[in-house]
C-alpha cells in the first residue's frame, strides 16, 4: 500500500515492502534512515558517558526545547492551526510542575504526567472557542494569550500559589539511589545531577517523540493532516473537525507543556519573566527553521532554539566595532532568519535534508 | 649526596607549596589576570542599564591601564542576558563552568539575580555587589556567597518614615507601589520605619502593574482618602504620570519620590519642574549634573576618566557615577585579598571593608561590611526638589533595616 510524505505526494520510487519500511522524512529509504535513527538514539544514550556539567546541561535544553517546538509542529504542521501562544502552554506545564513539587511537596518525576494531563486540558479548552477563529484571527488570539500569560502569572490573588514575581525555587531533582548505585557499579563515580538531569530529559523526550511519531503515522495523524490540507472534504469525508481540531490543540498543548516542565526541573527556578511573548517568537521561528511538518526536524528547531540567542550575540560583537549598541538588534536576528527560511527552504532543515537524501538516492 | 637530596626535598616541597598556594586561588586566577564574570542587559526591556556594565569596563581598563590590581589584569567578561531569567542561568553557568571566572560581579536586576541565587550559593562561587536594591541579597546566614551593594530598599523606606515621624508624626500615608519585589520592598521599609504606627498613619495603598498605561485612577483613590503625604514607589515612567496628575488634581502631599525614579533627567524634567518642587528623595550617589560637585576632586577624576575611557558615555547619566563607584568598591576588596585570591578569602574581604569611601558617594557615607552584614551602603542624604535641582539637606541618615526576605 502507498504512502505519502508529509506534503501528499506519492513518490515514484514507492514500491517496497512496506514493512521494510520506516517513513524517517518522507523518503523510504530503509539502510539509510534505519542507520540514521539508531545512530540518533545511540548519540541520546552516549552523551551523558562523554560529557558534564554546563555541556550534558545545554543537551539537555536542546531536548527539552525539541519537544517544546514538537508540540508547536503538530499543531500547525500537521494540523494547520496557527500559534503565537505557545509560551503560555509552556509555562502552564512548567508552573504545574512548580507548584506541585513546591506546595504539595511531590517528587519532579511524578509531576510530568500530572502537569502533561493539566495541559492537555488547558489546551484543548482553549482550542475549544478557536474553532471559530482562523488564520489571522486564530494568531491573534494566541497572541493574547501569550501577551497576558506573564501578568496572569504575576497576579496578587494567586501568588501565593505562584510565588508572584520573585518565582518559585525548586529542589534540585537529585537522582535515584537505585540508578546511582547501578552508575556507581559499572563507572566507580557518582552520578552528577547535570547527567541525570539530561538522562531524564532525554527518556521523556525520546518517549513523547516517539508517541508523536505513532500519532501522526496513524488514522488520527492522517485525519489531522487531512483537516489541514482540505477541512472541508475532511469534513465531508466523516471527519469530525471540531473534535479532532480541539484535541490537536490539547495535545500540542501537552508535548508543549511537558517541555515546560522539564524546562523547571533543569534550572531549579522559575519567574514570569521566562515566560513572556519572546519565547512564542522562538519556538515558531525555531519550528519554521526546522521544518514546521516534520518531526525530525523539531530536533533541528529544538537546537536552533537554544543556539539563536548565542548566534545573536556572536552577530552583536561583530558589529560592535560599527554599530552602536548592536545587542538591540538581537531581535532582527529571529525575524531575519524566519524570512530567509520562508523564501530559500519553506519545508525547513528537514525539508532540505529530504530534498538532498532524494538527490543521492535518485542519482543511480 | 646528602647536599643533593636535602636540596631536592627542599626544591620539592617549595614546588609543593607553590603548586598549593596556586590551586588555593580561584579558577580564572592567574599570576597575571583575574577573570570575572557579568551579566548585564544589554538587550530588552532593561537596556537603559547597559550603560552600568560599560561604565566597569571602561573603570575596570583604567586600572588595568595602571598596572592592574596587585600586579594582576582584571579581565572582565560582561555577557547580554537581556534581562531574562533563563539567559540569566545559561550565561552564568557558562561563565562560571565553561569560562571559569573566579566570580560574578554586578548581576543586574532582581529576577535574574534570583535565578541564579541558589546555584551560586552551592557552587560556592561569589555573586558579588549584585546590582539590585532588593533587601534578600543581605542574608549571610542564609546565602554567604551573595552580597549587594547599592542601599537596599526597605533601608530607603526606613529613612523616609523616620522623616515623617519626625516632621508630620500626625501624617496620613497614601501609597502608591508597582505590584513586584521592588514595590513591596520599599512598601516593607516604610511599615518597618513607621513600626506601630504603621496601621494607623497608612490610610491607602494603592498597587499597579508595571504593564499598566497609566496610574491616574490610583492617583484618584489615594487623593480621595485623604492623605496628606504620598509615597510614590514607582519607575521612572510612571513617577513622571504620578507628578504630573497631582498637580493636575491640585493636590499638594508631601511627595516622597523613591530613588529609583529622582532622576532629573528623565522624571523630573519630563513631569515638569513646577509641578514637583518641594518633592523629598533620598540619594547616596552624587549627581554628575549637580553643579555643587564640579569643583570637587572625586567629580573632576570621574570627569577625566569619563574623557579619557568613556567618551561615548553619557555625562548626564547617574549611572555612570554608579559603574565608577562599584567598580573601586570590588577594588578595594581585591587589593585588601592581596595574593589570597581563593574565592572564600574574596568574599572575606568583600565583608570586611571598613569605612571605605568609594568615590562618588556623597561626602559623608561609607561603606561598611562585617560578615553578619552584608550591605554595603547603608546611607542616605535626603533632598529636596527646588528649582530645577535637587537640594540635599539635613545629615547623612543611617537607614540600617536588617535583613529579610
Amino acid at each position: 500500500m502507498a504512502s505519502t510524505d508529509v506534503a501528499g505526494n506519492v513518490p515514484a520510487f514507492l514500491n517496497q515492502n512496506p514493512k521494510d519500511r520506516i517513513i524517517v522524512l518522507g523518503v523510504p529509504l530503509p539502510l539509510l534512515e534505519k542507520v540514521g535513527l539508531y545512530a540518533l538514539l545511540a548519540a541520546v544514550v552516549v552523551l551523558p558517558m562523554v560529557y558534564d556539567g554546563y555541556d550534558i546541561y545545554e543537551f539537555g535544553k536542546i531536548l527539552m526545547y525539541m519537544l517544546a517546538v514538537l508540540g508547536l509542529n503538530l499543531l500547525t504542521g500537521f494540523n494547520g492551526q496557527f500559534s503565537l501562544g505557545h509560551s503560555a502552554f509552556f509555562a502552564v506545564g512548567a508552573y504545574s510542575t512548580a507548584i506541585m513539587m513546591d506546595q504539595l511537596g511531590m517528587p519532579y518525576w511524578t509531576t510530568i504526567i500530572p502537569a502533561a494531563a493539566v495541559c492537555f486540558v488547558a489546551g484543548f479548552l482553549f482550542g475549544l472557542p478557536a474553532l471559530r477563529l482562523d488564520g489571522l484571527f486564530l494568531a491573534l488570539a494566541t497572541f493574547a494569550l501569550a501577551i497576558a500569560t506573564p501578568q496572569l502569572l504575576k497576579y496578587d490573588g494567586i501568588s501565593h500559589l505562584t510565588g508572584g514575581v520573585q518565582g518559585i525555587v525548586l529542589d534540585t531533582p537529585y537522582p535515584p539511589a537505585w540508578i546511582d548505585s547501578i552508575v556507581m557499579s559499572i563507572t566507580g563515580e557518582e552520578l552528577s545531577v547535570d547527567r541525570w538531569k539530561y538522562m531524564f530529559t532525554a527518556l521523556v523526550a525520546v518517549i513523547m517523540f516517539a508517541g508523536a511519531w505513532n500519532l501522526v503515522h496513524s488514522r488520527t495523524g492522517r485525519a489531522l493532516i487531512a483537516i489541514r490540507d482540505n477541512p472541508l472534504s475532511a469534513k465531508t469525508m466523516g471527519i469530525n473537525t471540531s473534535i479532532f481540531k480541539s484535541a490537536a490543540f490539547g495535545v500540542s498543548a501537552m508535548y508543549t507543556g511537558v517541555a515546560g516542565s522539564l524546562f523547571a526541573i533543569m534550572d531549579e527556578y522559575l519567574a514570569p519573566e521566562s515566560f513572556t511573548f519572546a519565547e512564542a517568537i522562538k519556538f515558531l521561528v525555531g519550528g519554521v527553521v526546522g521544518g514546521i511538518a516534520s518531526l525530525f526536524g523539531a530536533i533541528f528547531g529544538g537546537w536552533f532554539v537554544l543556539e539563536i540567542p548565542n548566534i545573536a550575540d556572536l552577530a552583536a560583537t561583530s558589529l560592535e566595532n560599527y554599530i552602536n549598541n548592536p545587542q538591540g538588534l538581537t531581535g532582527l536576528i529571529y525575524g531575519l532568519f524566519l524570512i530567509f527560511t520562508v523564501y530559500v527552504m519553506p519545508m525547513g532543515a528537514a525539508g532540505l535534508a529530504q530534498i538532498l537524501v532524494h538527490k543521492i538516492s535518485t542519482r543511480r | 649526596m646528602k647536599l643533593l637530596t636535602t636540596t631536592m626535598v627542599s626544591m620539592a616541597a617549595l614546588a609543593v607549596a607553590m603548586g598549593a598556594a596556586e590551586a588555593r586561588n580561584a579558577p580564572g586566577v592567574t599570576a597575571k589576570e583575574i577573570k570575572i564574570g557579568n551579566t548585564n542587559p544589554y538587550s530588552g526591556p532593561a537596556a537603559a542599564y547597559s550603560s552600568i556594565g560599560k561604565s566597569i569596563g571602561a573603570c575596570l581598563d583604567k586600572f588595568n591601564g595602571e598596572g592592574g590590581v596587585n600586579g594582576r589584569q582584571i579581565n572582565f567578561v560582561s555577557v547580554d542576558d537581556g534581562y531574562s531569567p533563563p539567559r540569566t542561568v545559561e550565561q552564568t553557568r557558562k561563565l562560571v563552568e565553561r569560562e571559569k571566572v573566579a566570580f560574578m560581579f554586578q548581576g543586574l536586576g532582581t529576577p535574574t539575580n534570583s535565578a541564579v541565587h541558589t546555584y551560586m550559593n552551592k557552587k560556592k562561587v561569589p555573586q558579588l555587589f549584585v546590582a539590585t536594591g532588593a533587601t534578600k541579597w543581605g542574608d549571610p546566614k542564609n546565602f554567604p556567597w551573595t552580597m549587594g551593594w547599592q542601599p537596599n530598599y526597605q533601608s530607603e523606606g526606613v529613612v523616609y518614615a523616620r522623616y515623617v515621624l519626625a516632621t508630620q508624626p500626625t501624617a496620613k500615608i497614601g501609597i502608591l507601589y508597582q505590584n513586584d519585589d521592588y514595590g513591596k520592598d520599599y512598601v516593607h521599609g516604610l511599615e518597618n520605619g513607621l513600626g506601630d504606627k504603621a496601621a494607623s498613619m497608612i490610610v491607602a495603598r494603592e498597587s499597579f502593574e508595571v504593564t499598566d498605561p497609566t496610574i491616574d485612577s490610583q492617583i484618584v483613590n489615594i487623593k480621595n482618602s485623604g492623605a496628606d503625604t504620598f509615597y510614590n514607589v514607582t519607575t521612572p515612567k510612571f513617577a513622571a504620570q504620578a507628578i504630573a496628575k497631582n498637580f493636575e488634581l491640585n493636590w499638594a502631599p508631601l511627595h516622597l519620590l523613591n530613588s529609583v525614579s529622582n532622576s532629573i533627567g528623565s522624571v523630573v524634567s519630563k513631569a515638569g519642574f513646577e509641578k514637583g518642587q518641594g518633592m523629598i528623595s533620598a540619594a547616596y550617589l552624587m549627581d554628575p549634573t549637580d553643579p555643587e560637585w564640579k569643583s570637587h576632586d572625586e567629580y573632576k577624576a570621574w570627569n577625566a576618566w569619563m574623557d579619557e575611557y568613556y567618551p561615548d558615555g553619557d555625562k548626564a547619566d547617574s549611572f555612570t557615577a554608579y559603574g565608577w563607584s562599584v567598580c573601586h568598591t570590588l577594588v578595594k576588596a581585591l587589593e585588601q585579598a592581596g595574593d589570597d585570591l581563593s574565592r572564600e578569602n574574596i568574599m572575606a574581604e568583600a565583608a570586611n571593608l571598613k569605612n571605605y569611601r568609594a568615590p562618588m558617594l556623597l561626602p559623608g557615607i561609607t561603606i561598611n561590611t562585617s560578615p553578619t552584614d552584608f550591605y554595603p551602603i547603608e546611607q542616605w542624604q535626603l533632598m529636596r526638589l527646588k528649582g530645577n535641582s535637587w537640594e540635599r539637606f539635613g545629615e547623612i541618615i543611617d537607614g540600617s533595616a536588617g535583613g529579610g526576605s
